[in-house]
């Protein structure tokens, strides 16, 4: 058991860790990426209508998980209304209820939705529909029209078109008897889902509203929907087009009108829509919050927005000892203590890199010719590093004001170097240089730069970066492998190089 | 030569590396609470004299900077002396007086010093500059060993000693290290010392190693460092071993000095043993800590132990398996 206790642990680290990336980025809508927006439109349903006396209900259909979007937010506005919302069949619709209404009344809803990238699962197929009873002549009329539009399709999809393109051009007296040209699109609708029965295919009517930049005063579109035993194809009524128009509102399916009233007249509906772009990771939240979804307890997102920047830093410093670990352990470059090179790395994020080389070299190797100074004194340790600091902290002035005067604003950044680190890495480089010898103490300094810069190419990325802020179970991952490498025994790449002389020596 | 070796080469040989030195080795065999043993130098001394085994005298002991005024009082026994950090690491601070003139001190490297410099390299001690960490540490005055006349030709400055690694007890690979001009007198590979392999049944000299080349001449006096044949040899292994119930640790590097007139001295205990000594000895420690593992696991006295790796551990390079 104990042999497998490490597998175990990571297996069980990285498998957590996926599973919330996964929830999160493919439930919940995160973007992968950073300065991601979707589309987003809000549409707003306005319900007028005339009381009649006595108390009124008011049915609204309202869109239920509308095909290609998904519903981040919703709002009833109706001034003393009791509302209730339920399912009734395909639709969901909300009920207004008041008791003593006078003049006209208006209600509201309001939803913002955007865009779904993937499509949720169809319903299944309801079966083939049985055939209308219908009376002479249409009885056999229908079957002619059945047969003629069959001969002329391949499939259900395109026998829906068919039989709609003849109903609106007309070619012969058999489907005149169905359709006049002055029909509304509801009626056509009718029609054709009567039409298409005598086929046994299924149809539905759906009522929808497009999604534009901006309107108003929208009127719900009719479109025709039949099954083809996979899913619900929606054909345009007037030329028996295929698909909906990119951005389009399904509302609600049916035959039946959006609104239906208690005790009141004169009902009227229109849509306005406005279209809105949100950051992703907004969209997302609210998503989420919409499914109630716990995991949002633990965002980032809630935190101050000065905190959330702290992070966004903070996150990184795992990252860094990751690499840290793997150029140590794996690698075998040497490196002044053990986590310097992640500090420096962090304070070449506010200067730069190239900048950052050049100014951490100048005054570490400023630094170290004061310490040399300071050596023959003869003071103190503690002494000693507090004049390092305090020498440090002029190197870094007068740095800053020279090359301000000098017009390059590289120089103004050397404050951002956290000067502690930088007498810390002084002390320790003149001891090494003293008791190791220069070539010791040169090539750690250079270690630690290397793996400092390697650390700061990978914290700026801004995909890494986006990753470990929107995702921080990304943690988990840098720990199962920082484990991993923990229990790595083989050989350090500059070993290989150290331990040469045996490729020599087998021989001998 | 190329300039690196396969890893299927090295594990061949049986070489360790330092993750599998750190993981293997020392965090499984050398239990945490044992360090303070080997790291305070001055614990391992009493507890090496406790023991009898044979150590450098102790003049005395500087633990704060105002007893530094005692100093000319605990030298004053003797012209030279080494000052050192009890808690000191790689042989840092270690400072080496080999005569006096008046108020002035000869360093190794022939300079003088006077007793303020003398005072503030013990108050540089005292502060931790050269140990473990810097915490705050003890100085201690003790007998400069007068080395052998062996390994006169051989060493630049400084004192050579000969390095043991004790694996459960038994002494498996040792090495002489020989001082250069690069290494300042100190007897560290990494900064510069050569080292050589030791035959560990005969305790011949073998071939060498400076800066991770093979070399037969020491680089600054010329001499040639093979076949040198280190007195006391069993006497010097049999002490090794008996570190081992000293400590408790199961990776274990002895350090001893070769007196002219005392014999093998042990100078100091180190529970982090590098792994230069593979290099010296052209052969890998895997190897060696395979046989030892395969020893029935029974109680040996060190002395039988010392004997047992003699017999194993004959070839300075051993042939590959």
């Amino acid at each position: 058991m104990k042999r497998f206790h490490l597998p175990l642990l990571i297996v069980a680290l990285v498998a957590t860790s996926l599973t919330i990336f996964y929830h999160k980025a493919f439930n919940l809508g995160f973007p992968l990426t950073p300065a991601q927006t979707t589309n987003n439109w809000i549409v707003e349903a306005r319900v007028g209508f005339e009381p009649n006396g006595g108390a009124v209900t008011a049915r609204v259909f309202i869109p239920y998980e509308p095909k290609g979007l998904a519903i981040l937010d919703e709002n009833f506005i109706s001034r003393g209304y009791g509302l209730t919302t339920s399912l009734s069949g395909e639709n969901r619709e909300a009920v207004w209820t008041t008791r003593q209404p006078s003049g006209r009344q208006v209600l509201y809803y309001r939803t913002t939705v955007y865009q779904l990238e993937r499509d949720r699962r169809e319903p299944p197929y309801p079966g083939p529909v049985s055939p209308p009873e219908l009376e002479e002549p249409y009885a056999s009329a229908a079957e002619e029209v059945v047969t003629r539009v069959r001969a002329r399709s391949a499939d259900i999809t395109s026998f829906a078109t068919v039989l709609v393109r003849d109903m609106n051009q007309i070619p012969d007296e058999n489907i005149s008897l169905f359709v006049s040209s002055s029909d509304s699109d509801r009626t056509k609708v009718r029609t054709a889902i009567d039409l298409l029965a005598g086929a046994r295919i299924p149809a539905r009517m759906a009522h929808g509203i497009p999604l534009t930049e901006r309107g108003r005063d929208l009127q719900p579109q009719t479109w025709l929907e039949v099954h083809n035993t996979r899913e619900w194809v929606p054909i345009n009524i007037h030329d028996g087009s295929v698909g909906y128009p990119e951005n389009f509102m399904v509302w609600w399916y049916g035959d039946v009108d959006p609104v239906r009233l208690n005790r009141a007249r004169n009902p009227q509906i229109s849509f306005a829509v406005t279209q809105n772009y949100m950051d992703a990771v907004g969209v997302a939240q609210q998503r989420a919050e919409i499914l109630d979804s716990r995991l949002m307890d633990f965002s980032l997102f809630n935190l101050p927005v000065q905190t959330q920047n702290m992070y966004r830093v903070l996150l990184l410093v795992p990252l860094g000892a990751m690499i840290i670990v793997l150029l140590r352990n794996i690698v075998g470059v040497q490196t002044f203590g053990t986590f310097m090179p992640v500090l420096i790395a962090l304070s070449f994020r506010e200067t730069e890199l190239l900048g950052g080389i050049i100014l951490f070299t100048l005054i570490v190797s400023l630094g170290l010719a004061i310490r040399f100074y300071l050596d023959r004194l003869k003071l103190l340790l503690v002494p000693r590093l507090a004049s390092v600091v305090i020498v440090v902290i002029m190197l870094m002035l007068t740095l800053s004001i020279l090359s301000h005067n000098l017009g390059i604003e590289y120089g103004l950044s050397v404050a951002l170097f956290p000067m502690v680190i930088l007498a810390m890495t002084i002390e320790r480089m003149s001891i090494l240089w003293e008791e190791h010898g220069p070539s010791d103490a040169i090539r750690q300094g250079i270690g630690s730069l290397a793996v400092a810069a390697a650390a700061y190419l990978l914290m700026i990325n801004p995909y890494i970066d986006h990753l470990f802020f929107v995702f921080p179970e990304m943690l988990l991952i840098a720990l199962a492998v920082t484990l991993l490498l923990g229990r790595y025994t083989g050989y350090r790449l500059s070993e290989l190089v150290r331990f040469r002389a045996f490729k020599g020596a087998s021989s001998s | 030569m190329k300039w690196f070796v396969s890893p299927r080469e090295l594990r061949r040989r049986g070489v360790v590396g330092m993750n599998q030195r750190n993981a293997g080795l020392i965090s499984e065999l050398n239990p945490r609470s044992r360090y303070p043993l080997v790291d305070d130098k001055l614990r391992t001394k009493q507890l090496a004299l406790e023991a009898g085994i044979a150590v450098p005298e102790l003049y005395g002991v500087i633990e704060t900077n105002h007893d530094i005024r005692h100093l000319p009082r605990i030298v004053a026994r003797s012209d030279d002396f080494v000052i050192k950090p009890a808690h000191g690491a790689g042989g840092n601070g270690i400072l080496v007086i080999t005569g006096r003139m008046r108020d002035s001190f000869r360093k190794s490297s022939g300079r003088m010093v006077d007793l303020e410099g003398v005072g503030h390299h013990v108050s540089n001690v005292l502060s931790g500059m050269h140990s473990l960490g810097g915490q705050p540490d003890t100085a201690m005055v003790e007998y400069r060993v007068k080395f052998d006349p062996l390994f006169e030709k051989v060493s630049f400055q400084g004192v050579p000693d000969i390095r043991t690694v004790v694996y459960k007890g038994y002494p498996i690979m040792a090495m002489v290290r020989l001082p250069t001009r690069d290494s300042d007198g100190k007897a560290n590979l990494h900064q510069g010392a050569v080292g050589v392999g030791v035959n560990m049944a005969t305790g011949r000299t073998g071939q060498g190693v400076w800066h991770n080349r093979i070399v037969d001449l020491h680089p600054d006096t010329g001499a040639p460092i093979k076949n040198l044949q280190i007195p006391d040899w069993d006497t010097l292994l049999e002490l090794a071993a008996r570190c081992f119930e000293l400590t408790g640790l199961g990776y274990l590097g002895v350090d001893v000095v070769l007196d002219r007139e005392r014999g093998p001295l042990m100078l100091e205990l180190n529970a982090r043993p590098g792994l230069a000594v593979q290099l010296a000895n052209g052969a890998g420690l895997g190897e060696r800590v395979r046989v030892i593992d395969a020893l029935q696991r029974e109680r040996h006295p060190p002395q039988s132990r010392a004997t047992l790796a003699q017999e194993r551990f004959s070839q300075a390079i051993q042939p590959a398996a």
